[in-house]
């Protein structure tokens, strides 16, 4: 066990090093840059900022530069906010949390509770239902049914607000100020969770069908078990052995917030950050939450193998 | 216990020996008995039709500027309105329809046929093309998928292209980004395969690589390619839509689905004007639903490992 | 002696996609009070199907289960007509089964004493502490060493007879007044085979317990049973209490069975085996499903199916080879 984690940490961190530099070099080869791109600058005051920032050095060079100061826990400094860039991070990256947090929490419970139900009745109209739905749920482009119910539910009916963490001007403290959260994360929750629950549904149900037909369900019916408990203590724990992996996959999402929603909702998170930032070409943000990105999918593949060792225990002993 | 009907079928189709034309025949007719996949097969040829075929009975295809006409909501003339140049959005959705299919199916060919090449060479030949082919692979796959759209699309932008011609640097954008995934399951299923009977017969026999891989191994792979073809297709067009709503993909004047949804980021488009970008979001959603479900039944069929 | 099991007329028909398959066609049965019963027969005769009618275990998962008619009298009530939770509170209670495959058959994500102490709780309403200490006994009179660590372990730590020794704790511990065995000793090493056994036969005699006993292996019949029911493509063809039917077997394929068992010092040049194949169960029509298999086989044969009539003493078949005895006697 311990012999399979090093050598995989090892492998990780080679690909980290590897993944960043290309993501750096990308990059270094993107079109334009902050200083160009501001009109306010004199020609003079441009060369004299590249000098400052380094940005006409070679790429190799600067990425070393790059990597030391990443590596002493320095991501740079944001050219358009001013501020370094962990305290940015900082400042954001908990409001995407809360939303990724939220529904990742939801789609999980929604997606074991009908994948659970439609696999014990396969083949009825009601798992038919299921994954027509599930389909649905896969088959929808997130900012438009995030722009649709905007539409339908903020806009004609006034039922929640269109977008945004708190009202515009909103002074609220305390309990109020949670309410209003709430009130704004509605929507966004609802669609991240849509958007989530179909393949995880899916997954489970397919799961569930596989598990429902063996042995040890038999014997469990046949020692008189209750049904509830066959499925949620005997199938259930079987099937979400693979599903487990999948938590791990989940760990760049709950960080990384989500580019399109946060976006179309206007929720001051890390990736309408980063798509703020990529219009201005503020570089130092962008590969630092590129990288950052990188780093949770791979601690999140790494942490999948692991957690997948330990709930198995055929496999926990080897 | 209800095995016993399927044991009966499964008796036909058992073995490992390399496909056979029944097997085909008999995937074929399963299929055509899954009403839902059929339902699916309908849309789709259905979206095909209606984008390639629906503009020649369309009167407004000239895409002229129509000053009169500008903004007008759904009437008898225009089903689905006029934009702000006065155009037919009914047909505009066709047109632009053209084009999301095509990129969709266009960059779906390239991933695939990227991803099964390189994925059969890696699991095929391991060693060295192996670790190359499938270290490439992680490292893509490390670098988030829309970031790293985001980055290619500034990229290429650079190239200067001409507006018309932006749909290939999106498929090629597409394949880049598609082809680690599609690879890794392709290694693992020739993985899979190179250790079954059959495979190892051939070995015995004596018979040369080339020969290996073209007569025994790639009919095979097919029907798994097969299924994530059909699967693959969705995807790439709901990332074109989303990489063309970001203005990263495929721009005006040529229509997309997603760059029509582009006109809801104007605010009064978005709360006035919904006949302008809600018909281009349910077009994308009937097209990619339709192919998944499609899919999903070819997968029964020809699936040969149990679902997961 | 009273009947503790009765099946009267059971059927169990599948639809699949060619046609119906009648897997078990009006079998009937009984068990009585502490005896054994065997059901021998093929694989695909209809044996496990039977079995698993009386647990209700037929197709439970499959929206479209099986057709199920007759009756299945235990104990004074029809199983078939009791619901869900009537049958839940028989099963693991009073009629209890152990599977051919024990590698599979317990849950390998929960550890083994759990899955004892499970039907426990369950039916005997023990508290926890008291089902752990019961199921740790329980272990222990299976013959197994060291049973607290055995109960902490899970399934795949534990070699195939050993676990087998665990779904025969699971089995009696609610003291269950049938135990149906499907196979129970396919799976394992023949001198483990005979501990399983033996350990069956043990139980049944402490605790005046009825065992149904289904298998292909006359072996373990002549070892267990005292009440042979043999089996053909879903119907009985033969049955008999055990020493008349081993000595004087009346049906050709009960005589075949017989024929290819290997007798130690009378070595044959070959062994024996019954010509042909089991017929397609898609395929059946009126006939003796043996006919194309009989060696004695005579034109009704073809075309007519023979009924279970009693011939001899306690002894049934089914063969227009004895009709005809009757016929003309």
């Amino acid at each position: 066990m311990s012999a399979f984690i090093t050598k995989r940490l090892l492998y990780t961190v080679v690909i980290l090093f590897a993944a960043s530099l290309l993501i750096f070099s990308l990059y270094a080869l993107t079109p334009g840059d902050f200083i160009t791109g501001n009109i306010k600058l004199t020609p003079e005051r441009k060369a004299e900022l590249r000098e400052i920032y380094g940005l006409n050095k070679p790429v190799l060079e600067r990425y070393a530069i790059w990597l030391k100061n990443a590596l002493h826990g320095d991501l740079g400094y944001s050219m358009a906010q001013q501020k370094p860039v962990l305290t940015l991070f900082n400042q954001y990256i908990w409001n995407s949390f809360l939303l990724a947090a939220v529904s990742t929490f939801l789609t999980w419970v929604t997606a074991v509770i009908i994948g659970c139900v439609a696999a014990y009745k396969q083949y009825s109209w009601f798992d038919t239902l299921v994954m027509v739905a599930i389909f649905a749920a896969m088959s929808l482009p997130s900012f438009f049914i995030g722009l649709f119910l905007i539409k339908i539910l903020a806009v004609d009916w006034k039922l929640l607000p269109p977008g945004g963490m708190i009202a515009t001007g909103s002074q609220a403290t305390g309990l109020a100020y949670v309410k209003e959260v709430i009130h704004h994360m509605t929507l966004p929750v609802i669609v991240m969770t849509i958007m989530g629950v179909g393949s995880l549904a899916r997954y489970i149900r397919g799961s569930m069908i596989d598990v429902i037909k063996q042995d040890y369900i038999r014997t469990a019916r046949a020692k008189g078990l209750k049904e509830r408990k066959v499925l949620f203590t005997h199938a259930l724990r079987n099937a979400m052995l693979p599903a487990i992996t999948l938590v791990g996959f989940e760990l760049p999402a709950l960080f990384g917030g989500s580019l399109i929603i946060e976006k179309i909702f206007n929720w001051p998170g890390i990736g309408q950050l980063y798509l703020t930032s990529f219009g201005l070409r503020d570089y130092p943000l962008l590969m630092g939450f590129t990288v950052l990105i990188a780093i949770l999918t791979v601690i999140g593949t790494l942490l999948s193998d692991i957690l997948y060792r330990v709930a198995d225990p055929r496999v926990r002993l080897q | 216990m209800s095995t016993i009907g399927s044991e009966i079928t499964k008796a036909g189709t058992a073995g490992t020996a390399p496909v056979r034309s029944s097997m085909w025949r008999q995937a074929a007719r399963r299929l055509l008995k899954n009403r839902l996949a059929m339902l699916g097969l309908a849309v789709v040829v259905f979206m095909f039709a209606f984008c390639f075929i629906g503009p020649l009975f369309s009167p407004y295809t000239d895409n002229k500027i129509h000053l009169a006409q500008m903004n007008k909501p759904p009437s008898p003339q225009h089903w689905l309105g006029t934009d702000a140049l006065g155009r037919d959005v009914l047909t505009r959705v066709m047109q632009a329809g053209r084009i999301s299919l095509t990129v969709g199916l266009a960059s779906m060919v390239l991933s695939v046929f990227i991803g099964s090449l390189l994925g059969a060479i890696a699991g095929y030949f391991r060693g060295i093309c192996d670790q190359i082919i499938m270290r490439l692979a992680d490292l893509l796959l490390t670098i988030p998928g829309l970031p790293l759209l985001f980055i290619l699309g500034a990229l290429l932008s650079d190239w200067k292209v001409p507006t018309e011609y932006r749909m290939y640097i999106v498929m090629l954008m597409l394949s880049l980004v598609n082809w680690p995934g599609l690879a890794r399951m392709v290694r693992g299923e020739v993985l899979s395969l190179r250790e079954r009977e059959f495979m190892q017969a051939a070995t015995v026999l004596g018979l040369r690589n080339r020969r290996k891989l073209f007569n025994h191994l790639l009919p095979n792979l097919v029907p798994l390619i097969i299924v994530i073809a059909s699967l693959n297709v969705g995807g790439a067009i709901l990332s074109e839509s989303v990489l063309s709503f970001f203005g990263l993909g495929v721009m005006p004047p040529t229509p997309t689905w997603g760059n029509m949804i582009d006109s809801a980021n104007n605010m009064i488009d978005f709360q006035k004007r919904p006949w302008l970008w809600i018909p281009p979001g349910f077009s994308i959603f009937a097209t990619v639903i339709a192919i998944n479900i499609f899919g999903d039944g070819l997968r029964d069929v020809l699936d040969p490992r149990p679902r997961k | 002696m009273s009947d503790l099991l009765e099946i009267d007329r059971l059927k169990v028909y599948f639809d699949t996609r060619e046609g119906t398959v009648k897997a078990v066609d009006d079998v009937s049965l009984r068990v009585r009070r502490g005896e054994t019963v065997c059901i021998v027969g093929e694989s695909g005769c209809g044996k496990s199907i039977t079995a698993m009618s009386i647990m209700g275990l037929v197709g439970s998962n499959a929206a479209a289960g099986p057709f199920v008619d007759g009756q299945i009298r235990f104990d004074g009530r029809n199983l078939l007509r009791l619901d869900r939770n009537e049958l839940r509170t028989i099963r693991g209670r009073e009629i209890a089964m152990i599977f051919q495959e024990p590698m599979t058959s317990l849950n390998p994500v929960l550890p083994i004493g759990e899955q004892i102490m499970e039907p426990l709780i369950e039916h005997l309403k023990l508290s926890r502490k008291a089902a752990r200490a019961r199921a740790i006994e329980l272990i222990r009179k299976v013959g197994i060493s060291r049973p607290e660590q055995i109960a902490k372990s899970y399934p795949h730590e534990l070699s195939g007879g050993m676990l087998q020794r665990i779904m025969i704790a699971i089995a009696i511990s609610c003291n269950p007044k049938l135990l149906i065995a499907d196979e129970p000793t396919t799976a394992l090493d023949v001198t483990i085979q005979a501990q399983i056994l033996d350990m069956m036969r043990q139980f049944k005699a402490d605790s005046n317990m009825s065992i149904l006993l289904i298998t292909h292996d006359l072996g373990v019949v002549a070892e267990m049973a005292d009440y042979v029911v043999v089996m053909y493509s879903g119907k009985v063809v033969e049955e008999g209490e055990v020493v008349e039917l081993f000595t004087n077997p009346k049906h050709p394929y009960t005589r075949g069975l017989l024929k290819s068992k290997p007798v130690i010092n009378q070595r044959q040049d070959e062994l024996y085996s019954i010509p042909g194949q089991v017929p397609n169960p898609l395929e059946l029509r009126p006939s003796c499903y043996f006919h194309e298999r009989c060696e004695r086989c005579m034109d009704v044969c073809r075309t007519r199916e023979p009924r279970l009539r009693e011939v001899g003493d306690n002894g049934k078949v089914a063969c227009w080879l004895y009709e005809e005895a009757v016929v003309h006697a």
